[in-house]
């Protein structure tokens, strides 16, 4: 099957619409306010799935807190981690991978189906920037509502340590969890799109779960060993929740940790959109 | 009778064999989750006094014990079979097999070894290496008759899961999508059956409530065989108690099937 998007992979540039000469912005953000109606339409189909979704995710955020809630029964730190830092920590790592679920995971790991089943022909065909439309095509809207539980947790933990962040802490806070979406997006999108080469990828899509695990650890648990650097340098999952809370609950000493996951989440963006070219040059559709 | 299942196995494993770089992948991402355990552990212990104890567990113990969850949970996870059986369901895969001399859940047994056959066969070589290289702190079996107890122990889990998971995935006869319900029940399998932590370092009147439920003969029970922590008479009876489960989960599973096969429509089929 002999596809444009075969000819300039990656790279299907968006051609002057006829009718309107919108600004390229406004087009996509027109694109985009459709994709999320179609979104609504999908979830209020299956209502009850909606709910126990939701239910889900609850009960495994539920299960991360209480685990920390045993082991602080034997235990009054780690390293210099309090109780309610790492309840805050768990809380801004929900936050960051909820919002991100909301938003990507469910593109990335419908990735594998659309190579396997040659679904991906379609989307390459579209006017439209095609690792934008297969990143965004789906929002999960319950996951806005376990965002919100995570909020709620780290307000609470909040509460409990006294803290009262300035202003400039909240915003700093908010731009270092969007860098941690930009770095789980990134890792996510570059392992679906080994589906390229190995059909069945989505064991590995899930193995990006066990990551998520680490990211909601207090970092100083690792010591200064290997594991830490290569979760910081390499995989930058011990930065991705760790360097947001500790500017909030006043736990940075220099100015480093955010400059370094701000640097390491442009670093990944740019990884994972040369996997993706390298990637869609192999594509070859299926089944024809 | 016997031969027939012993085809479904060799089948189950020659197909099993075409993913064992997902097999691979899965093992080797697995490992990540534990050396983080590991690591937070032993920080945790370091600010003890040396020789100090979480609940009983020293150090050895503790990390030990996360080894031990993940060998018993290599030989004995269910893989991708509660998905699998709730898609033959609802795709209408099963009316062939109304037809056909096979026992389904015999059929799904013989598949669900298989697939623990070829996950070993993959996972066995970097979890031994994992294992030996933190030998100094992984203990051994008190005897080879700890040993033994704990083998059975296993195979016992194995079934319990295998016909949880059997049970649970009957639900497809009901609603279409199951997936939510095995990920619910998943979640109190985690933190209920000792993945998370050993459930003794627990409050006293939790571990009673859990030793209520079948949750910790899934993991717990097992290891805890192993590491000498249940022995002599109290060995015996936690056994019996969880042939009891298994005994129990295998009629919930024939019965949610025989209830199940009488609304069955034969979608598509």
């Amino acid at each position: 099957m002999n596809t444009s998007a075969q000819q300039e992979p990656g790279t299907v540039p968006i051609p002057p619409v006829p009718h309107s000469r919108q600004p390229v912005l406004k087009r996509y953000l027109g694109i985009y306010g459709a994709l999320w109606k179609n979104s609504v339409t999908r979830e209020m189909t299956f209502k009850a799935n909606f709910l126990l979704w939701i239910i889900v995710e609850l009960l495994w955020f539920g299960m991360q807190l209480s685990f920390i809630g045993v082991v602080y029964l034997h235990t009054d730190q780690i390293g210099t981690w309090t109780r309610w830092e790492v309840v805050f920590l768990i809380g801004a790592s929900h936050f960051i991978q909820q919002v991100f679920q909301a938003f990507f995971l469910v593109n990335c790991t419908h990735l594998s189906d659309l190579v396997r089943l040659g679904k991906l022909d379609f989307l390459l065909l579209l006017p439209v920037n095609s690792r934008f439309i297969v990143s965004v095509r789906q929002v999960d809207l319950g996951a806005f509502v376990n965002a919100a539980s995570a909020v709620g947790v780290m307000g609470y933990a909040a509460w409990q340590l006294n803290l009262v962040p300035t202003l400039g802490q909240v915003l700093g806070f908010l731009v270092l969890c969007f860098a941690g979406i930009v770095v789980h997006y990134s890792l996510m999108f570059l392992l679906a799109s080994i589906s390229f080469w190995t059909v069945k990828a989505q064991g590995i899509v899930f193995g990006y779960y066990n990551l998520f695990q680490i990211a909601r650890m207090p970092d100083e648990a690792f010591g200064r060993g290997l594991f830490r650097a290569f979760f910081t340098f390499a995989v930058p999952m011990l930065l991705v929740s760790n360097v947001p809370v500790r500017l909030v609950v006043s736990k940075l000493s220099d100015p480093w940790p955010p400059l370094l996951l701000l640097a390491m989440s442009v670093a990944c963006l740019v990884v994972s959109e040369w996997g993706w070219r390298v990637s869609l040059r192999r594509y070859t559709s299926a089944s024809s | 009778m016997i031969p027939k299942y012993w085809h479904v196995i060799k089948i189950g494993i020659q197909n099993n064999v075409t993913y064992r770089f997902n097999f691979l992948a899965r093992a080797l991402f697995g490992l990540i989750p534990l050396v983080a355990m590991l690591h937070l552990w032993r920080t945790i212990y370091a600010d003890k006094d040396p020789g100090a104890t979480v609940g009983t567990y020293t150090l050895a113990q503790m990390i030990s014990y996360y080894l031990l969850t993940t060998v018993v949970d290599a030989l004995t996870a269910v893989n991708e079979d509660d998905w699998q059986i709730a898609a033959d369901i609802r795709d209408g895969q099963i009316s062939q097999f109304l037809l056909k001399p096979i026992d389904y859940l015999t059929y799904r047994l013989c598949l669900f070894g298989a697939g623990r056959v070829s996950y070993l066969s993959v996972a066995a070589i970097p979890l031994t290496l994992f294992i030996l290289s933190l030998n100094r702190y992984f203990v051994l079996p008190a005897d080879w008759a700890t040993l033994g107890w704990f083998l059975v122990s296993v195979c016992l889990t194995a079934l319990l899961q295998f016909f949880i998971s059997y049970a649970l995935a009957m639900l497809a006869f009901w609603v279409l999508e199951v997936s939510t319900f095995i990920f619910i029940v998943f979640a109190f399998e985690y933190i209920a059956s000792g993945h998370l932590f050993p459930l003794d370092i627990l409050p006293t009147g939790l571990q009673q409530v859990l030793a209520l439920t079948p949750f910790p003969y899934q993991l717990y029970f097992p290891i805890s065989i192993y590491m000498g922590k249940i022995t002599g008479p109290a060995l015996l009876q936690g056994l019996l108690i969880q042939a009891c489960w298994v005994f129990v989960a295998y009629g919930v599973a024939r019965w949610a099937w025989s209830r199940g096969i009488r609304r069955y429509g034969a979608v598509g089929g």
